[in-house]
């Protein structure tokens, strides 16, 4: 469904990916670690055409983004539903306006149907009554769960989760990766999620992915990548760091 | 030094290169995309009721101030009854515009540039191409519209209340007749002068627009590029309304005489 083929991305002199392979059948869970600034959000962009590669291809249902304008890749996109780190709500808007916003935009409901399809969507993230809210009134968790309603609210083929626990208490983490597991079971939707959160990757993954200096260093289901004796992954995912970062050097 | 002076001339350049594209985008989506219609009719309002306060205050006294400075000037060689044209005139083909175009880049320019640099750091942007929605579609273009629109009509306001204030400070407080006054006026200010003004309203309307939601679309990370593109959009933005005015004003004059 989704082949990523050699793919480079620099920032300056930064080269953030370094020949990434990736390749995520229709159905599937992944998950992708690594540590921060490592181009795990950089990957995902490259995945839904937020970014174009610099070098090497994405190919999506078959179709590659290579050479496609803004316009192009807009109707690409509508397969995808994309939850971002700060959820990125419309701020000007309510929870109904950025929850039905997809909708309102492609002209085929009435506002009733909306209206219908908003209720049910934040019914689903646990968050009735919600709708003439705006974003600032909301917590974190709350905000990062509208972001999920308007993400799956016109029910895409793929949603691509930018670390959907990052900066949220335990228990609203948990409550998050429950939802995502419930959304990906019960919409039967492809899901990519990017996190440094281990124990959010082991619920949420069914195949984890670790980036390491800008490519894929494992690719391994949750069990045997926790049990891995290999010292890189074995440091990241028990959270152990290198000893010539504690110490002191003046 | 002349590498130096060689890296701003080429980034200069491409930033020029830049917002080619970039206006050739918002032409695109203006002519062969549908309008946003309820954000543009809610910047219409933003851009043209809200600037109401600044643009008359603005109109009102440049057309005072001209009138008394014309008019120490001719009482000298007594023709009092002059000073309401020429501050006819310079209203309707110069200063209406340029001043109404420097009050709107600085109170919606500043606005626009910090709005959609606010959303473009905040993913607001990303989110919306994300939902399959192009950004100078759904943001720039009823943006610019609103400019471009709104530009005109409150340049026309500019130049009525100038004359009006001028003719008023003429009339009350510098004892000039007023009949004569407003009959040199009439005769003196032509259609030509009222169209070269619109003209320029209009082009300055696209100039903010499109200047100032390209700086907010293109800035920097975090608070200080939000801020930096608030204060470059307003900057760019007045100086190019300055320095286009010059040749507008040689190019209309030539356009507009042989009409």
């Amino acid at each position: 469904m989704i082949e990523v083929r050699e793919l480079h991305k620099r920032f300056g002199t930064q080269h953030v990916l370094r020949g990434i392979n990736l390749h995520v059948e229709k159905g599937e869970a992944v998950v992708i670690i690594g540590r921060s600034g490592c181009g795990k959000s950089i990957l995902l962009k490259h995945l839904i055409g937020l970014l174009p590669p610099e070098e090497g291809d994405v190919v999506v249902d078959g179709r590659s983004l290579k050479g496609l304008d803004e316009r192009q890749l807009l109707r690409m996109r509508q397969k995808f539903g994309m939850l971002f780190q700060s959820a990125a709500l419309f701020d000007s808007m309510t929870v109904a306006e950025n929850v039905g916003f997809a909708l309102r935009r492609a002209r085929r409901f009435s506002e009733q149907e909306i209206a219908r399809q908003v209720g049910e969507a934040l019914e689903m993230v646990e968050l009735p009554g919600t709708e003439s809210k705006k974003p600032s009134q909301l917590s974190g968790g709350m905000r990062k769960r509208v972001g999920l309603a308007r993400a799956i609210v016109y029910r895409p083929q793929i949603i691509l989760y930018d670390e959907p626990t990052t900066g949220l208490d335990p228990i609203m983490a948990d409550s998050i990766d429950r939802l995502i597991v419930r959304i990906c079971d019960r919409l039967k939707v492809t899901s990519i999620a990017v996190t440094h959160d281990m124990r959010s990757a082991a619920r949420i993954g069914r195949r984890i992915l670790m980036l390491e200096e800008g490519q894929i260093y494992i690719s391994a289901p949750p069990d045997e990548l926790f049990r891995s004796k290999d010292p890189v992954v074995h440091r990241f995912v028990h959270g152990i760091s290198e000893a010539r970062e504690q110490s002191f050097q003046p | 030094m002349m590498a130096d002076a060689y890296q701003r001339i080429l980034s200069w350049v491409k930033g020029l290169g830049r917002l080619g594209l970039f206006t050739w985008e918002v032409i695109q989506s203006l002519v062969g995309e549908r309008l946003a219609g309820r954000i543009f009719l809610q910047q219409l309002y933003l851009i043209g009721v809200r600037s109401q306060t600044v643009v008359l205050v603005t109109g009102a006294f440049t057309g005072m101030v001209l009138t008394a400075q014309t008019y120490f000037q001719f009482h000298k060689v007594r023709i009092d009854t002059g000073s309401l044209a020429v501050v006819g005139i310079s209203m309707c083909s110069e200063l209406g515009p340029v001043l109404t175009g420097l009050m709107v880049a600085g109170r919606v320019g500043a606005a626009l540039a910090a709005e959609l640099g606010t959303m473009r750091v905040t993913e607001q942007l990303d989110a919306l191409r994300a939902l399959a929605t192009h950004p100078v579609d759904y943001l720039v273009v009823p943006r610019v519209l609103g400019t471009i629109i709104a530009m005109p009509l409150l340049t026309a306001e500019s130049m009525a209340i100038g004359i009006g204030a001028g003719y008023a400070v003429g009339a009350w407080f510098l004892d000039i007749d007023p009949t004569y006054s407003w009959h040199n006026m009439v005769r003196y200010t032509t259609v030509n002068d009222v169209l070269m003004g619109t003209i320029k309203a209009i082009i300055y309307g696209a100039m903010i627009g499109v200047i100032c939601c390209y700086k907010g679309m293109h800035c920097g990370e975090g608070a200080e590029g939000v801020g930096r593109a608030a204060t470059e959009a307003v900057v760019r933005s007045s100086i190019t309304i300055l320095i286009s005015n010059f040749f507008l004003t040689l190019a209309l004059n030539r356009i507009l005489e042989n009409e």
